[in-house]
């Protein structure tokens, strides 16, 4: 099934229990938007997500896999990329570079056919380079394909960083604080994009946020962490209304939130 | 039993020296997280200059010794000012910081190639007074207890320095989180120069201590240290003192002892690496190590 | 015609040695272009060349079964040692293969079938120039074709980032063993080649030295293109005929350049003189673009 289902995941670092128990089901298609106060467990559940460490217990399921038991490397060919909180593109490459090094599971590159310079490495090749282009295009970013990705924007290289998880053709999105650090500009572009990611369809998108406004803005359902459990699951209304989440943002002297 | 003991002696004797080489190497890499390559050439230079001093100049080895570990020192902050200052800024400074040092590491050979000539030299006869004592059967020489106390309370000290003192506490603390220390009010580049010059002078103390105790001196010696001295750390742990000091005796320690036992010196570098090897695969943190070891 | 034949008459073994320390720098390129720093791969050529040499002296095999054999050898110790060791970061990964190397050339040294310290003498000396080169060219061919492969992509994302590689489906552990073997095995095939140049090999000739000259010649050509560690090595191994021919004969000017030239590169040209004509042909294709 398409659903990501996650089961009861729990995960102690020694003696800290950085998320207990902690369920629900993102289902296909929609925007499942990740919330709660630093340190509530959200980058060790996207770590869990994509392979990077083991849940001390529980299960998660996508597509009929047991992800618990994948390694990092096997998470993109059942069709689950991910983005990184503190953006980690490859420095030394162009943006074209980056997205054609985001192909690996989706092309071949035979040694042997381009040893003997055959046509079809050639033709393989520039489709592959049409095909990057055109995903620097849906994030904006096809007139400095030929830049190297350190000199871009902040705002461009978070842009990058999504181009290059689509480029694997993904099924599962998942985005680590993708507005974090971002002027409004920014953080309004990042929005129209992953906005217009679920207008294309076919993608489930689970996105870890600190911005309320980003997290209201694309969130079919959200989630609220704190100190490792769920303290909500629902709209964005219903979460953001429930005094449990309040607190945990707030404190006990709370003010009503807009 | 008396052969063994005198074994064990001679091993404590030649692993003091290692481990204070061994103290240099680790310090510089538990501050900067970098391999300084030249230690080993500083470590001939040192003695050299020593024995420089002694013989053209005419200097008592009590002057010439500390004189010479300054000057060592001297060149540890030049390496730090030509080599490792410059390429801090890189996001691979730990790797052309390491060449780099290979870099600098053959400039200094060729200078004490070129300065010294290619001859070995030794020490001129009196410079160390001669006694032996015979305690039990075993033969201790004054030349080896002298060594030995040198080597020690100097990695004493450096132990006390580090551990006891407000300086000591700034480089471990530029060692832990060279940013953190900045926001501190730590002068880092004070704080790196210093390191580097503590442990060029204690390479080049261990090195005028080795060219007494083999009594040969050449531009290369350091060669044959340097691979020994990364074995030492690693066994050790990479960045701790004390482990740099356990590990320089066992390894002085298993050298001699493997000599003694198969009887030819030709095992005896190939059981050290092949320890060393293993260690690696198996505890990379060596004894009592720090750091990161494996991917993350 | 008659110059190059004198020429080749007198430098012929400096182009053989160019041409087989180009081959072994190109070797430590692949493990070096996906971000690990091996540096067993004077052991890797000592493994080939003396497997090839004691086949070739004591069993009698043709030469290419050798030099296939030798070849081989490394590659299959290659992957035995590859295994544990490709965990380790960076500086431990150096030692690793370090300590790697020096057992491997203490073994020559302490074992009787590869002739002990003295070295495997009696090999027939059937390299030739022209083999060399060929060798040379296709690796250099193989190598330039891989970094447009996908594990060639792999590879580098692994040298860039090795988290963010493992998220785009790059599998880190098996693409470094295979970088380490194709390494080991060029570098074993170089070893081969190389025993049966002169006779003789000794294991001085594979010492923790040569590691570190094969790492001097990939920095100071550049390890981001296939020429780059051609370049160093012809460079470097060609340098003391040209200072000779200058006068400066072995000693401390001639240590002292090579040393002032590898300073001078990662302090000023980190990506090594291969990056002077890429920045040319960088330029050029930006324009084009445009």
């Amino acid at each position: 099934m398409n659903r990501l289902l996650v089961k009861n995941v729990s995960r102690n670092f020694g003696g800290v229990r950085a998320l207990d128990d902690v369920s629900f089901v993102v289902e296909p298609g929609t925007i499942h938007g990740l919330i709660g106060p630093n340190g509530a467990g959200k980058t060790t559940l996207i770590n869990i997500l994509s392979g990077l460490l083991r849940p001390s217990a529980g299960s998660m399921k996508y597509k009929n896999h047991d992800l618990h038991r994948l390694a990092a490397h096997q998470m993109a060919s059942i069709g689950i990329a991910r983005t990184f909180q503190n953006i980690r593109l490859f420095p030394h490459m162009s943006c074209l570079e980056n997205v054609q090094a985001g192909q690996h599971v989706t092309s071949r590159r035979s040694l042997l056919p381009r040893l003997f310079h055959l046509p079809s490495a050639r033709r393989e090749d520039r489709r592959l380079r049409e095909q990057a282009m055109a995903t620097l295009a849906r994030v904006g970013l096809d007139d400095k394909a030929h830049y190297q990705s350190r000199n871009l924007s902040y705002g461009e290289r978070r842009r990058l960083e999504i181009a290059r998880a689509l480029s694997l053709n993904p099924s599962l999105l998942l985005l680590d604080e993708p507005a974090a650090g971002m002027n409004p500009v920014e953080t309004h572009e990042i929005t129209e994009l992953i906005g217009r990611l679920r207008e294309e369809g076919g993608y489930t998108i689970l996105v870890i946020e600190h911005d309320m406004h980003v997290v209201e803005g694309i969130s079919d359902r959200v989630v609220a962490l704190d100190h490792g459990v769920k303290i909500a699951e629902g709209s964005f209304d219903e979460v953001a209304t429930d005094p449990r989440v309040v607190e945990a943002y707030l404190g006990t002297t709370g003010t009503e939130r807009k | 039993m008396n052969l063994l003991l005198q074994q064990l002696i001679n091993g404590l004797f030649i692993g003091s020296v290692y481990g204070l080489f061994a103290v240099g190497y680790t310090l510089v890499f538990g501050v900067l997280d970098m391999l300084n390559l030249a230690h080993a050439a500083i470590f001939t230079l040192g003695g050299l200059i020593a024995l420089w001093l002694v013989q053209s100049g005419g200097v008592s080895l009590w002057l010439a010794f500390p004189m010479a570990s300054i000057a060592a020192g001297l060149l540890g902050l030049l390496l730090n000012q030509v080599a490792f200052a410059p390429l801090r800024k890189r996001s691979d400074s730990q790797f052309s910081g390491l060449i780099s040092s290979i870099a600098m590491a053959i400039i200094f050979e060729a200078a004490a190639l070129g300065l010294f000539g290619a001859r070995s030299v030794r020490f001129p006869v009196g410079t160390v007074p001669i006694h032996t004592w015979q305690i039990g059967g075993i033969t201790i020489t004054f030349l080896q207890v002298a060594i030995v106390c040198v080597a020690a309370s100097l990695m004493v000290t450096l132990t006390l320095f580090i551990g006891r003192t407000r300086i000591g506490k700034a480089i471990r603390a530029v060692g832990e989180n060279e940013r953190a220390a900045t926001l501190l009010g730590i002068n880092v580049n004070g704080i790196i120069a210093l390191t580097f010059f503590v442990s060029s002078a204690l390479g080049g103390a261990a090195g005028i201590l080795f060219g007494l105790y083999f009594n040969n001196l050449t531009p290369d010696m350091g060669r044959s240290i340097e691979l020994k001295g990364l074995a030492v750390i690693i066994l050790g742990g990479m960045g701790s003192i004390p482990g740099a000091i356990l590990g320089g005796l066992a390894f002085g320690l298993s050298e001699v002892l493997t000599v003694a036992v198969t009887g030819t010196s030709n095992l005896r570098d190939a059981v050290a690496f092949a320890v060393l090897f293993v260690i690696l695969l198996i505890r990379p943190s060596g004894l009592l190590g720090r750091g990161k070891t494996r991917e993350a | 015609m008659e110059y190059l034949l004198q020429f080749y008459a007198i430098y012929g073994s400096v182009i053989n040695f160019i041409g087989i320390n180009a081959l072994l720098a190109l070797s430590l390129n692949v493990t070096l272009s996906a971000g690990m720093l091996s540096l067993g791969n004077a052991a890797f050529a000592a493994v080939g060349g003396y497997t090839a040499g004691i086949l070739s002296v004591h069993f009698n095999l043709p030469y290419a079964a050798s030099l296939a054999g030798g070849t081989c050898a490394a590659g299959l110790v290659g992957l035995v040692i590859g295994l544990p060791v490709l965990r380790l970061r960076g500086v431990f990964l150096a030692m690793a293969t370090l300590a790697f190397g020096e057992v491997v050339r203490l073994a020559a040294v302490n074992l009787d079938i590869t002739g002990g310290a003295e070295g495997l003498t009696g090999i027939p000396n059937v390299t030739t120039t022209w083999m060399i080169y060929l060798v040379l060219a296709g690796a250099a061919y193989f190598i330039a074709v891989l970094r447009r492969s996908r594990l060639g992509w792999g590879l580098v994302s692994m040298r860039e980032d090795e988290t963010a590689a493992a998220s785009l489906g790059i599998p880190i552990t098996y693409y470094k063993v295979v970088a380490f073997v194709i390494g080991a095995m060029l570098a074993g095939l170089a070893g081969g080649l190389y025993a049966h140049l002169n006779y003789l090999i000794t294991p001085r000739d594979y010492s923790f030295f040569v590691a570190v000259d094969l790492l001097i010649y990939n920095i100071v050509g550049g390890t981001g293109v296939w020429y780059g560690p051609i370049l160093g090595a012809a460079m470097l191994t060609a340098l003391p005929e040209v200072l000779r021919g200058l006068g400066v004969t072995a000693g401390p000017i001639r240590m002292g350049i090579n040393g002032l030239i590898l300073l001078l590169v990662i302090l000023f040209l980190p990506n090594g003189l291969a990056s002077l004509f890429e920045r040319r042909r960088s330029s050029a294709v930006r324009a084009e673009a445009e």
